[in-house]
C-alpha cells in the first residue's frame, strides 16, 4: 500500500490529482422525514385532537348554546402568525443566550485551566456556582438584579425583559460551555502540549492554534445538546413576562375565553413547533457523535 | 519566578570543539521517587548517542531534560553552553535549537502532514511562508513522503507519521535532534523505514541523542552507546566494544535478556 509513497519522486504522481480532505464540519445531511416520523406526529396530533375532545364536554353548556364555539383547529389557525411570532422569540433568545454563552464559557474555561492560580480559582468557583443552579432561578437572577436601565456618559440605554432573558440564560450556557471546554481540553493526550512545546510554541500559541481546534471537534455534540436543552427552557421565561411563546399562548388562550377545551391543543401546538424544531438538532448530534466516535 | 540578583551571566560564545551537550550531575525525582541520581554525560557536535536500558531506568527523563520539558533539581545542563537548569533560562528559544521526536508520534491530527510541517516555522519563527512551504515539501520528500502532503495523520500509516513528526522537526533546522523511543510503537514491518530516515540524518553530521530499543540499529548507528540502570550511567563505550565486551554486571544481565 505505502509502495507508491516509498518511492522516489517521479514527474508522473503529478498527474494523481491530490485529495484534499475538508474538515470542519462533516458531510452530514439534515435527519429526513420518514415514515416512522410521519407515524409519531400523527400519534402526537391524535392524542392532541383526543384530549381536547374528551375535555370539550367539560364546556360551560350555555356557552355552547350561544353560538357554535370555534374548533380548536380553527383557533390555531386564526392566531397561527401570533403564535410562531412569539416561537421565533423563543429561537432568537436560545441564539443569542447561545452565542453570548459559548464566547464566555470558552473564555471561563480558557481561565480554569490558567497558570495563574487566583484566575483558575476564581473561574473555577464561577463555573461551579452557575452550573449547579437551578436555570428559573438564574433567570430570576437576571432578571431583578440587572437594572431596567443604565446611564453610560448621560447616555439612556434601556435593557427590556427580553435582553435580561437572554443573560439569564448565557448564564449557565457559559458555566457549562467551561466545562465542556474542560473537559475537551483535558481529553486531548498530553503528547499535545508536549509535541507543541517541543516545537518552540509559547503556551498562547498552543492553546489558540493546536489545543482549541482539536476541542471543537469534541465539543461540538456536546454543544448542540446543551443548545436543544436551552431553546426548550426559553419557555422558562414567560414566567417573568417576557413575550415569548408560552406567553403569547396563554393570551391566546385568555382570549378565546379560557375554554377548557382549548388548553390541549394550544399547549400542544407549542409543544410541537419545538419538538420539530429540537428533534433534527438531536438527531444531528447523534449523527454527529457516531461519525466522531468512529474515527478519532 | 525570582528575579535575578544580577544580569543574566554573559554566556561563552560556543565553540565547535566543545561539547554541544554537557550534563553533570544531573538528578530528578518525581516525588519521593529519584529517577536521575546524578547523570553526566558529554555529546560533540555531529554525533550520535544510543541511550539503552531497562525500562523505568530514567532514559526519557533524561533527554526530556534537554529540552526542558522536564525540570531538574539540581545539576548543570548545557546545550551550546546555555545553561538548561537556571529559572532565567528562554525555554522557547532553547527549543528551537533542540528538535524531538517522540514514541507516539504526537502529529496535530487536525492538520495536513504539510500544514504539521510547516506549522511551527510559520507561527512560531515568523518565517515567510512562500519559503517555509517550498522547504516542507523538501523535507517530506527526505523522509520519502512525496504524495503524502495533503494527507491528515490519521490517514497514515505510523511509520509515515513517525516520519512526518520526523519532517516537522527538521523543519526548525534544529542543532540537535532527540529521538525519545521513536520506534516502540510502531509495527515491525515500518520500524525500518523510520530507521533508515534516521540513520541518514546521523551521516549527514546532524547531532542525535536516541534513547532505543534496536539494537542492532544501536551498534551501526551510534558512535557512542550509553547504558542506564535505576537512574545511574552504568556504562558507556563506543558501540564495538560495548556490545563485544561489556564490563558491568548489569550491562551483562541486560544484553543476555535482549540479545
Amino acid at each position: 500500500m505505502s509502495e507508491n509513497s516509498e518511492a522516489p519522486f517521479r514527474p508522473m504522481a503529478v498527474l494523481l490529482e491530490p485529495r484534499p480532505r475538508p474538515i470542519g464540519l462533516p458531510d452530514v445531511g439534515l435527519p429526513k422525514l420518514t415514515m416512522t416520523h410521519c407515524y409519531w406526529l400523527a400519534v402526537a396530533a391524535l392524542l392532541v385532537a383526543g384530549v381536547a375532545h374528551a375535555q370539550a364536554p367539560a364546556a360551560p353548556a350555555q356557552e355552547a348554546l350561544s353560538a357554535a364555539p370555534a374548533t380548536p383547529l380553527s383557533v390555531i389557525i386564526k392566531w397561527l402568525p401570533f403564535l410562531l411570532k412569539g416561537f421565533v422569540f423563543n429561537i432568537v433568545i436560545s441564539l443569542m443566550a447561545m452565542a453570548l454563552g459559548t464566547v464566555s464559557g470558552v473564555l471561563l474555561g480558557l481561565g480554569q485551566i490558567s497558570q495563574n492560580a487566583l484566575i483558575r480559582r476564581t473561574s473555577w468557583f464561577v463555573t461551579q456556582f452557575f452550573r449547579n443552579s437551578p436555570w428559573l432561578v438564574l433567570l430570576f437572577f437576571a432578571m431583578f438584579m440587572i437594572p431596567f436601565e443604565f446611564h453610560v456618559f448621560g447616555l439612556r440605554i434601556p435593557l427590556p425583559d427580553w435582553f435580561k432573558a437572554i443573560i439569564g440564560f448565557a448564564l449557565p450556557v457559559m458555566a457549562n460551555v467551561a466545562e465542556l471546554l474542560r473537559g475537551a481540553i483535558r481529553s486531548l493526550p498530553s503528547g499535545q502540549w508536549e509535541a507543541a512545546e517541543s516545537l518552540a510554541f509559547s503556551r498562547t500559541k498552543t492553546i489558540w492554534g493546536i489545543i482549541l481546534p482539536q476541542c471543537v471537534k469534541r465539543m461540538l455534540p456536546p454543544w448542540m445538546n446543551l443548545y436543544s436543552l436551552i431553546t426548550m427552557a426559553t419557555v422558562l421565561a414567560s414566567i417573568v413576562g417576557v413575550g415569548e411563546m408560552l406567553t403569547l399562548t396563554a393570551q391566546v388562550h385568555a382570549a378565546e375565553g379560557g375554554r377548557p377545551e382549548l388548553f390541549a391543543p394550544l399547549y400542544g401546538f407549542a409543544m410541537v413547533c419545538f419538538f420539530l424544531y429540537c428533534y433534527p438538532i438531536s438527531k444531528l448530534t447523534q449523527r454527529l457523535e457516531r461519525r466522531f466516535n468512529v474515527k478519532t | 519566578m525570582a528575579k535575578p540578583l544580577i544580569g543574566t551571566p554573559a554566556v561563552a560564545p560556543w565553540t565547535p570543539d566543545q561539547p554541544i551537550i554537557s550534563i553533570v550531575d544531573v538528578r530528578k525525582a518525581f516525588g519521593a521517587f529519584e529517577v536521575l541520581k546524578g547523570v553526566s554525560l558529554d555529546v560533540r557536535k555531529g554525533e550520535a548517542i544510543c541511550i539503552i536500558g531497562p525500562s523505568g531506568s530514567g532514559k526519557s527523563t533524561l533527554i526530556r531534560c534537554i529540552n526542558a520539558l522536564v525540570d531538574v533539581n539540581s545539576g548543570s545542563i548545557l546545550v551550546e553552553n546555555q545553561e538548561v537548569n537556571d529559572p532565567r533560562l528562554d525555554k522557547l528559544k532553547l527549543r528551537r535549537k533542540v528538535g524531538m521526536v517522540f514514541q507516539q508520534y504526537n502529529l496535530f491530527p487536525h492538520k495536513t502532514a504539510l500544514q504539521n510541517v510547516m506549522m511551527a516555522p510559520i507561527n512560531v519563527l515568523k518565517q515567510d511562508k512562500k519559503e517555509v512551504e517550498e522547504r516542507a515539501r523538501a523535507l517530506l520528500a527526505k523522509v520519502r513522503l512525496t504524495g503524502k502532503e495533503n494527507s491528515y495523520p490519521g490517514e497514515l500509516s505510523g511509520g509515515q507519521q513517525q516520519r512526518v513528526a520526523i519532517a516537522r522537526s527538521l523543519a526548525m533546522r534544529p542543532d540537535i535532534m532527540l529521538f525519545d523511543e521513536v520506534t516502540a510503537a510502531l509495527d515491525p514491518e515500518t520500524v525500518k523505514e523510520v530507521l533508515v530516515t534516521i540513520r541518514e540524518l546521523a551521516e549527514e553530521g546532524m547531532t542525535c541523542l536516541l534513547v532505543t530499543h534496536e539494537m542492532k540499529f544501536a551498534r551501526d548507528v551510534a558512535d557512542h552507546i550509553y547504558f542506564t540502570d535505576k537512574g545511574v550511567i552504568v556504562e558507556h563505550a563506543p558501540p564495538e566494544e560495548f556490545f563485544a565486551n561489556p564490563k558491568d554486571e548489569r550491562t551483562r544481565t541486560f544484553l543476555g535478556q535482549i540479545l
